[in-house]
């Protein structure tokens, strides 16, 4: 990476853990448009729980415990797994050498 | 806009599933042409701001929150292959770790969100940028037109999905009136951040913009040289 492009890529990734780990905290807890929709329509009876529900960071929460530490280190955590899962990802897809026609 | 578990029939989310199943491993060979040692990184960035992006639930109206779903600014920032696959791993994250977007939903979700997102997002933006300048206004209004979309198309299309497999029987038109509405006013949020994200790309490097490649600059007096160094060909 040229010194412009690793300069995005930290600033990015910095970015990324601040609004997860911090700004988060501030979102709304309101039923997103489906969920709202549901309950609107009448069918929101019928969701489940995911097989995953006791997952120690379901609902971006450590341990179910709703406190901010808890809430960002969840979402700390959510950012680095995507990083690692799609940015290894593509780097393992990727075309190798110089850019251009390959 | 993460269907849970239980919402559809088993056979839906079957065909779902088949069906993100094989975009995927198609995604996963033609997102090749998109990636290289410059893109791919981006790529990586790019999922990971999106799985943050959607943690921010705005409010819409009372009672009522949305998010950014990001199909349009992963597309328009690192190619609609490579959008496919940042997409998928933000979903598989969410459902398996955060317990968020159901595990037998997560076809769903990725056809909604990962797959028909990114057609008709990046559908509209290339339409759109063929009759725009080809300048920085032009690749953001195209974007922004693009992502606004988006979320109504992915609201009606889990409309489609529930009036084939939704385990209640009700009504098309009270489902989709219902979804409509909400989904249109998040498509507003949806196209403020694909703008704000994707302009602020492309005033620090406009190369790597995959839906900018050929863009002119607006400004009359630009600095001309190469963008970097040892990319000779």
């Amino acid at each position: 990476m040229s010194r412009r492009g690793r300069t995005l890529w930290i600033v990015g990734v910095a970015l990324a853990l601040v609004v997860a780990g911090v700004v988060s905290w501030y979102a709304s807890a309101s039923p997103d448009g489906l969920e709202w929709a549901a309950e609107e329509a009448g069918f929101a009876h019928t969701a489940e729980d995911s097989a995953a529900a006791g997952s120690p960071l379901a609902d971006y929460l450590v341990d179910g415990e709703e406190n901010r530490l808890s809430a960002g280190a969840a979402g700390v955590a959510g950012v680095l797994v995507t990083l690692l899962l799609a940015g290894g990802g593509t780097w393992l897809v990727r075309r190798r050498g110089a850019p251009g026609r390959g | 806009m993460h269907v849970p578990d239980g919402f559809l029939d088993p056979a839906t989310s079957v065909a779902t599933g088949a069906l993100a199943a094989g975009t995927v491993a198609l995604a996963l060979r033609r997102a090749r042409a998109e990636l290289d040692d410059r893109t791919a990184p981006l790529a990586g960035l790019t999922a990971a701001f999106v799985f943050a992006g959607q943690m921010i639930n705005f409010p819409v109206a009372a009672g009522t929150s949305g998010h950014l779903i990001g199909a349009v600014l992963t597309a328009v920032l690192v190619g609609p292959w490579t959008a496919v696959l940042c997409m998928t791993a933000v979903l598989l994250v969410q459902a398996v770790l955060f317990a968020d977007g159901g595990l037998t939903a997560l076809g769903t979700n990725i056809t909604l969100m990962g797959l028909l997102a990114v057609v008709v997002g990046y559908g509209v933006f290339r339409g759109l940028s063929a009759v725009l300048p080809r300048t920085r206004t032009g690749v953001l209004t195209a974007a922004g037109v693009a992502a606004f979309l988006s979320v109504p198309a992915a609201a009606l299309t889990f409309v489609g999905l529930f009036a084939v497999g939704g385990v209640v029987d009700l009504p098309v038109a009270t489902v989709a009136s219902a979804m409509t509405g909400v989904h249109l006013v998040i498509g507003l949020g949806e196209a403020a951040i694909t703008v704000a994200v994707v302009g602020a790309v492309l005033a620090v490097r406009p190369d790597l913009v995959h839906g900018a490649r050929g863009m002119r600059s607006d400004a009359v007096l630009e600095d001309r040289r190469p963008a970097a160094a040892g990319t000779a060909r």
